[in-house]
């Protein structure tokens, strides 16, 4: 840690003086753990019967059921947010003003209304009767606005000879888009992509709200139908379905890692951008942060 | 117009719940995401690892959920009864206080290392460094990134709504539930949003212009 603007190296006294607060820090954080544990084992949340529900069978069943819920709407709203991400990037970068115009309007709008009213709006609007349609739409919408700025940002850092070389060997545009300039912008957003696909992850818990069987609806169901001891088992059930959500969520981030090295070692010239970590931005409806490298996408929001 | 003119009370009411939410739970954010980014900086080991758990914990976990453990799990551990205004501001300003503490983090890892060597090797004091050399260029690193962090908490705080805290989503809901037409309730509830977050980047736009110096 010597190469910290903050302090050198420490010198005999500062290492005492840190080991010090090493110790009283640990205690500190000890301690907060130790009273929260305390009084969760006073109300009855750590009894072994509060735990025990998750070896039933049809707990254990609910719980896969809802995984797979997730995890379709997540499949559902990736790939539509991707398509719509491509399609509003391209628009936005048309040489035909109104086109231009449309997307740009379109990304600015539902990139700046919350999420949860965009879906909310969806759900009683149209799909009333289809949660997981109206919260796939909802999320295919809001984080294709979000791609579709990511792409156009790898789209711009492309170098510019790139294109023209493209249309001197006479490309169309269309094949200069989808031959050339795309390629090399999902390469180098690769990570970015993937962060706000974390996002998009973590915002399927939204469903939820509009009472689509997903893991996060499950669990609430689970611990207010469960009686254990005449207390609802909220703390156990939280703790399960957050390791889950914690678990799917980091590994998608290190899948984002990887690439990110694999794309750094690759030699081709093109500035990969940088995960600065699991999720760029503030999650849930969150814009991702300008990648270092490459021009970000602009937030005029 | 009808929605917006018939249920004024009620729409006032959720719009400043939704200020007074991002208001008190930027606070909180703030100011738990600077001392988390100072545990991260810190020379002290157990430290840095509560700030790494810390963020890497809050930052891949659905805000929802994070909400259903501050309804149903921390009234437990603290006193029981704290209103929902109260809890959903906790939850919110733990939430973005991991996106706070990044920012601030990296904001002190831009300023060059020459800087506070320089600030050292003319004998400047740790306090003077830190005052006078590295935090007023990562105030200004920082500004960018916090804008659009505290813009994603106005918008988070629809959630909020959910969870019976009166807010703008909660309107929303009420106006549905009431029967009227979706889309211009969607209208005027995305308006009141546009209009909260415009004015966060427009005093953030203005800060940055204050703080500008040449470089």
């Amino acid at each position: 840690m010597s190469a910290s603007v903050l302090y050198d190296a420490p010198g005999p006294k500062a290492v005492v003086r840190n080991r010090v607060y090493a110790v009283v820090g640990s205690l500190a954080i000890l301690a907060l753990i130790g009273v929260s544990v305390m009084r969760l084992a006073d109300k009855g949340h750590l009894a072994p019967e509060m735990w025990d529900i998750f070896n039933y069978a049809g707990i254990r069943q609910n719980i896969a059921d809802a995984v797979l819920a997730t995890l379709k709407v997540f499949a559902l709203a990736a790939v539509g947010s991707l398509v719509l991400g491509v399609v509003l990037a391209i628009a936005r970068l048309s040489e035909h003003r109104p086109v231009r115009w449309l997307a740009t309007a379109f990304i600015e709008v539902f990139r700046s209304i919350p999420l949860l009213i965009t879906i909310y709006a969806v759900w009683v609007g149209f799909l009333t009767d289809y949660s997981m349609w109206a919260l796939a739409a909802g999320l295919s919408v809001y984080n294709g606005c979000v791609q579709a700025e990511v792409l156009r940002a790898g789209i711009n850092s492309v170098p510019k000879g790139q294109g023209e070389a493209a249309y001197a060997l006479g490309m169309s545009k269309t094949q200069v888009m989808a031959g050339v300039l795309i390629p090399q912008a999902v390469r180098a957003m690769l990570p970015t992509i993937i962060s706000q696909l974390v996002v998009t992850l973590k915002d399927t818990s939204l469903g939820f709200i509009i009472l689509y069987p997903e893991l996060l609806q499950t669990a609430r169901l689970i611990a207010s139908n469960t009686q254990v001891n005449g207390q609802y088992p909220y703390v156990s059930t939280i703790a399960v379905i957050g390791t889950i959500y914690v678990a799917m969520c980091l590994l998608l981030s290190a899948l984002a890692t990887w690439i990110e090295k694999r794309g750094r070692r690759a030699k081709t010239g093109i500035v990969t951008a940088s995960t600065a970590g699991p999720t760029e931005a503030p999650g849930a409806l969150g814009t991702p942060g300008g990648p270092a490298g490459a021009p970000g996408p602009a937030s005029k929001d | 117009m009808n929605v917006l003119l018939d249920n004024f009370p009620e729409f006032r009411d959720g719009f400043i719940g939704t200020v007074s939410i991002t208001a008190v739970s930027s606070v909180i954010a703030l100011v738990l995401g600077v001392v988390i980014a100072g545990f991260r900086v810190s020379p002290v080991p157990p430290l840095r690892v509560f700030g790494t758990a810390w963020v890497t914990l809050l930052r891949n976990t659905p805000l929802t959920l994070l909400f259903l453990i501050f309804f149903f799990v921390v009234p437990e551990i603290l006193f029981p009864g704290m209103s929902p205004f109260l809890l959903g501001s906790l939850a919110l300003g733990f939430y973005t206080s991991s996106f706070v503490c990044e920012a601030v983090r990296s904001g002190i890892n831009t300023v060059p290392l020459g800087q506070a060597e320089a600030a050292r090797s003319i004998g400047m004091t740790f306090a003077q460094t830190l005052r006078m050399v590295v935090l007023p260029q990562a105030t200004r690193t920082v500004i960018p990134p916090l804008s659009s962090i505290f813009i994603a908490l106005t918008k988070n705080s629809a959630i909020a709504g959910a969870f019976s805290v009166t807010e703008l989503f909660g309107w929303q809901k009420l106006m549905s539930d009431r029967g009227y037409e979706i889309t211009p309730v969607f209208i005027w509830v995305a308006l009141g949003y546009l209009v909260v977050t415009f004015v966060i980047s427009g005093l953030f736009r203005l800060l940055e212009r204050r703080m500008e110096v040449a470089r």
